[in-house]
C-alpha cells in the first residue's frame, strides 16, 4: 500500500551505488575474530567480497579464494561494525512546537549526510545507526535506520526493505520531557490519554483501509500521520519509546499492549526496578551508560547495573550513545562499563551489535559476522572492552570508511582544531 | 578568612582526637597492595601502608614492614592515594538539576567574588557521595563557570556530613570565566571585550580600595567584593580563570600579567595552540574533562591535550568540571584514563589526580601522596585503576573505611 513508488525510486537511487563496480575479494588473516554469532576465534579468517561476508572462521577451516587481497591483521581483533540503536547524529530535527504528536514527520528530510558527526561515529566503529528525533514530544517523528556509507545525499545511507520501503521506527516519549504548555500535555495521565486518542483514530483509519480493500472510492482521505501509525499497528514500524522512571516504563508497555504495537524502551534509567515486568512483556531495552546519575529528575536513579539486571531477567538489551549525550568515539566504553557492573562479556558485546540490530529489524543484515551478511566490521588494536584499545579501521559493506593511519580520518578520532563544527543536539526541541 | 580557617583547623584537630578516641584500636589499619602507588616515589611492588589515628604511619615494601597484630588488614591489587578532583561543582550543583539545588552560579551580577562556597556546600549531596564511591576523597569545589567572577571555591573531604567537618580549606580560589559562556548567562557583559573591561575596572577599583584601607584613609565597613579581589591582587587567593578558546586563554594570561595575581588556567580546550605561551606564564592548568562534549567553546577539544601539556612540562590536573545536563558530574579518574589511552604517560596521569592536583591546590602537605604523617586517604582497586572494567573496592578517608 504505502509509497510503492517512492520505494522503487529509492531503490533505483541506491542499487547502482551498492552494486558499484565489483569489488576485489579481501581476506583478513591473523586476527582474533569476535563474530558475536558464536565463540571468539583465536586465529580467524574473514573473507569479504562485493560488500558481503563470504566466509568467516578459524584459519585452516576456511577455503582461501584465489586472487584475494590478503590483509594481515595479526595481533588485532575483528568484530562486527557497531550498531547504535539511539543517536542524534546528522544534525536532523523532528516535529515542531505546533503539536505534541508528529507521526507524519520524517527525520530523513532534515539530516545532513555530510555532517562531521558521521565521521566521528565511524571513528568509534559505528556502522549502523537509528537516528531519532528528540524526546520533547509524545511523538516527535519517524526515525531512520542509516548505514554509514559514503554519501552526498541521504538516500545513499538508508536501509531500504524491498517490501516495506525505507526502514525506520517511530519516536515516542513519556515522562517529563514532552510535558509543557500550549498543545503539550501538562501531566503524565494527559500524555497517555493523548497517545491513546491518536491510536484509537489510527485503528479506525486502518479499519477503513481494510474495508476499502483497494477500492479507491472507499479509501479514507490520505493522511501521512495515520499511514505511519497504521505501519506501527501492522508491526512494520517499531515504536522507540524514550522513558526513564519505572512507572513511565510500565505506562509505555501498557499502551503498546493495548494497541498491539512493537515497542523498544529507550534509556530506561529505572529498568533495574522493573526488570521482571519488562521481561514478562518481552520488550527489548536500549539503555545508556552515564558516568554519574542525575542531571534531570528522572535520571537520578540510573545505575551502571541496569544492563546486569536486564540480562538476569532475560531481556534483549542494547547500549546506545544518545549522541551527543555520550561520545560516539567511545561507544565500546558503554559495553565495558556493563561488564564492570557485572554483565557477562557476551551480553555486553551483543549490546553494541546484534541486540541493537534486532531492535531495528536489521538483524539479518548486520550485527554479527556471518556468511551472507553485510561486510560491516571493525579492526581493533586490542580487546574491545579495554580503555587502551583503539578502533583502527571501520569497514562498511566492504569499503574502508575509517583508517587511523590516515591523518584525515584520525583527526575525527582525537578531535582538535577545526575538526568538528560543534553542533550539539538539543533533546527538548 | 584566616580566622575562619584557623577555626576549622582547630575543629579538625578536635575531630581527629575524638575519632581516634572513639575508634581506638579499630583505627589502626594495614593496607597491603600488589602494586602501591605512593606518589612520593616509584611504585612499590608488594607494598604496605600502616595507618594510625587517621594518619599514615609507615609506607614501604612488605618485606621491611611487620604488620602489628592489632591492625585490621585490607588487601588489594592496586592502591593509590585518595583521588583529588582538581575542580568540580559537586555539593553546589546538585543531582536533581532543578532551580532549588543549583547553587554554582548566581546570575544577578557578573562579578561576585564575595560569594563563599562554604555557605552553599551541601556535604550530604548525593553526587558528593557518588564521587566518593569512585575513589574521590578530596574535592576542590565551589562556584562554577559562567560569570566573570562567580564566587569562591573551597576544598573538602567527601565522606563527611557538614561543611564544617568536611572542609580543609574554606577559601581556595575565585572562579572567573572568559569566553562565550558568560554572554549566555548575562546581558552585561554581552561581548568578550566588555567582559574584560568590567574585570579590569573591578581589579583597579579593588587595588585603590586596598591602598586606602592600608593607608587608613578608608575606615568604613569592609567591602566584601573589593576585599576579595584585593586578596587576589595580594597573592593570598588564586584566580582560577576558565578559558577554552586560544584567544580567551591569551586574554586570561594578559589579565594575569597586568595584575600579577596567582592564577590557574581552567578548561583550556585549545591549550595545544598556545603551549609555549602557557608554559612561559608559569600558570598551571586544570585541564577540561577529556571526554568533554565538542561544541560551543570546547568544540575544538582534543583527547590528546593532556598528553601535550605533559610533554610541554606544564603542570596540570584533571577535573570533572561543570555539567549542565547528564551526566551531572564526571569522574576525573575516567577522564584521566581516556587521556592515558591517547598518549598521556601513566604516572603523569596518576599524578594529575593525586599529588599533582594537591600541589596546584596547595594541600600537598596533607593529601595526594602516601608518606608518613599524611592524611590516611587511600583507594583500593581490583586492577589497573585506568581500565574500564576495574572496580574501586574500598575507599579509606582519614583512616576510616568509608566504602566497601
Amino acid at each position: 500500500m504505502k509509497n510503492i513508488s517512492s520505494t522503487v525510486l529509492i531503490l533505483m537511487l541506491i542499487l547502482p551505488f551498492m552494486a558499484g563496480a565489483q569489488q576485489q575479494t579481501h581476506l583478513f588473516t591473523g586476527a582474533r575474530i569476535i563474530p558475536i554469532a558464536g565463540p571468539e576465534i583465536d586465529q580467524g579468517i574473514l573473507v569479504v567480497r562485493d560488500g558481503k561476508i563470504v566466509d568467516v572462521g578459524p584459519a585452516g577451516e576456511i577455503s582461501v579464494p584465489d586472487n584475494a587481497k590478503v590483509i594481515d591483521a595479526s595481533g588485532k581483533v575483528i568484530m562486527p561494525g557497531l550498531v547504535d540503536s539511539h543517536s542524534h547524529i546528522g544534525e536532523g530535527d523532528g516535529g515542531d512546537r505546533s503539536s505534541a504528536l508528529h507521526p507524519d514527520v520524517r527525520i530523513l528530510d532534515a539530516i545532513d549526510p555530510q555532517s562531521d558527526t558521521f565521521r566521528k561515529a565511524l571513528a568509534g566503529g559505528i556502522t549502523t545507526v537509528n537516528v531519532m528525533p528528540g524526546s520533547g514530544h509524545l511523538m516527535s517523528g519517524q526515525t531512520v535506520y542509516l548505514k554509514l556509507r559514503e554519501a552526498d545525499a541521504i538516500e545513499e545511507m538508508l536501509f531500504v526493505d524491498p517490501d516495506q520501503g525505507i526502514a525506520g521506527g517511530l519516536k515516542m516519549a513519556n515522562g517529563t520531557n514532552p510535558l509543557g504548555g500550549g498543545p503539550f500535555p501538562g501531566t503524565r495521565a494527559k500524555s497517555a490519554a493523548m497517545v491513546r486518542e491518536l491510536f484509537v483514530k489510527a485503528v479506525e483509519y486502518k479499519r477503513k483501509l481494510e474495508d476499502a480493500d483497494g477500492d479507491r472510492e472507499k479509501m479514507p482521505k490520505r493522511d501521512l500521520g495515520m499511514e505511519t501509525l497504521v505501519e506501527v499497528l501492522e508491526g512494520k514500524r517499531i515504536v522507540h519509546n524514550h522513558t526513564h522512571r519505572h512507572d513511565d516504563i510500565l505506562t509505555a508497555i501498557r499502551l503498546s499492549k493495548e494497541f498491539g504495537y512493537r515497542l523498544v524502551l529507550h534509556h530506561v534509567s529505572e529498568a533495574w526496578k522493573v526488570a521482571d515486568e519488562i521481561a514478562d512483556a518481552d520488550v527489548p531495552c536500549s539503555i545508556i551508560v552515564l558516568d554519574s546519575p542525575g542531571g534531570k529528575l528522572e535520571a537520578v536513579d540510573i545505575r551502571y547495573e541496569n544492563g546486569v539486571e536486564l540480562e538476569k531477567a532475560g531481556v534483549t538489551t542494547g547500549y546506545h550513545t544518545d549522541a551527543s549525550i555520550t561520545d560516539t568515539r567511545l561507544f565500546l566504553r558503554s559495553a565495558a562499563f556493563g561488564v564492570r557492573a557485572g554483565m557477562s562479556r557476551p551480553a555486553a558485546l551483543r549490546a553494541v551489535t546484534i541486540a541493537n540490530a534486532k531492535m531495528m529489524d536489521v538483524q539479518n543484515r548486520v550485527g554479527t559476522l556471518e556468511k551472507g551478511k553485510d561486510a560491516d566490521f571493525i579492526i581493533l588494536s586490542g580487546d574491545p572492552l579495554s580503555v587502551y584499545t583503539h578502533v583502527e579501521q571501520t569497514w562498511v559493506e566492504g569499503r574502508k570508511r575509517f583508517d587511523i593511519d590516515n591523518p584525515e580520518d584520525r583527526k575525527y578520532a582525537t578531535g582538535g582544531y577545526e575538526v568538528f563544527r560543534g553542533e550539539f543536539y538539543d533533546h527538548h526541541n | 578568612m584566616k580566622l575562619y580557617r584557623s577555626m576549622i583547623k582547630r575543629y579538625s584537630l578536635l575531630l581527629i582526637l575524638l575519632l581516634s578516641l572513639a575508634c581506638g584500636a579499630a583505627a589502626q589499619i594495614a593496607v597491603k597492595a600488589d602494586t602501591l602507588y605512593t606518589m612520593a616515589g616509584p611504585a612499590i611492588t608488594d607494598g604496605v601502608v600502616l595507618v594510625k589515628g587517621g594518619k599514615i604511619e609507615r609506607v614501604g615494601p612488605a618485606r621491611r614492614i611487620k604488620i602489628p597484630d592489632n591492625y585490621t588488614v585490607h588487601e588489594a591489587k592496586v592502591v593509590t592515594p585518595g583521588l583529588i578532583d582538581a575542580h568540580t561543582v559537586v555539593g553546589l550543583a546538585g543531582i536533581y538539576n532543578q532551580e532549588h539545588d543549583q547553587d554554582q552560579l548566581e546570575r544577578s551580577n557578573a562579578i561576585q567574588p564575595e560569594l563563599r562556597a562554604i555557605d552553599a556546600y551541601n556535604a550530604r549531596e548525593d553526587l558528593v557521595k557518588f564521587v566518593l564511591s569512585k575513589g574521590i576523597t578530596t574535592v576542590h569545589t565551589g562556584h562554577g563557570p559562567g560569570a566573570l567572577a562567580s564566587g569562591q571555591t573551597m576544598i573538602a573531604k567527601t565522606p563527611y556530613n557538614t561543611v564544617e567537618e568536611a572542609v580543609i580549606d574554606s577559601v581556595t580560589m575565585v572562579a572567573l570565566t572568559l569566553g562565550s559562556m558568560v554572554d549566555r548567562y548575562f546581558d552585561k557583559p554581552g561581548t568578550r571585550s566588555k567582559g574584560m573591561a568590567m574585570l579590569r575596572q573591578a581589579f583597579i577599583d579593588a587595588r585603590a580600595y586596598a591602598e586606602k584601607r592600608a593607608s587608613g584613609d578608608d575606615k568604613g565597613a569592609v567591602d566584601l567584593k573589593k576585599q576579595m579581589l584585593a586578596d587576589i591582587l595580594d597573592g593570598k587567593i588564586t584566580a582560577m580563570i576558565t578559558a577554552h578558546r586560544a584567544h580567551d586563554i591569551m586574554t586570561a594570561l594578559r589579565l594575569q600579567e597586568e595584575f600579577g595575581f596567582p592564577m590557574v588556567l581552567d578548561g583550556a580546550a585549545e591549550a595545544y595552540l598556545v603551549l609555549d605561551e602557557i608554559k612561559n606564564s608559569g600558570v598551571p592548568v586544570f585541564i577540561h574533562p577529556t571526554m568533554t562534549r565538542t561544541y560551543g567553546d570546547t568544540r575544538n577539544a582534543s583527547f590528546e591535550t593532556a598528553a601535550k601539556l605533559h610533554e610541554a612540562g606544564i603542570p596540570f590536573a584533571f577535573q570533572s568540571g561543570f555539567e549542565s545536563y547528564v551526566p551531572k558530574t564526571r569522574i576525573p579518574l575516567f577522564e584521566a584514563a581516556v587521556a592515558v589511552a591517547h598518549g598521556l604517560d601513566r604516572m603523569a596521569a596518576l599524578k594529575a589526580i593525586t599529588s599533582g592536583s594537591a600541589g596546584i591546590l596547595g594541600i600537598d602537605q596533607r593529601v595526594g601522596s602516601l608518606k608518613r604523617g599524611m592524611d590516611a586517604d587511600l583507594v583500593l582497586f581490583d586492577g589497573d585503576p585506568f581500565e574500564y572494567t576495574t572496580h574501586v573496592d574500598k575507599v579509606i578517608v582519614d583512616g576510616k573505611v568509608v566504602k566497601e
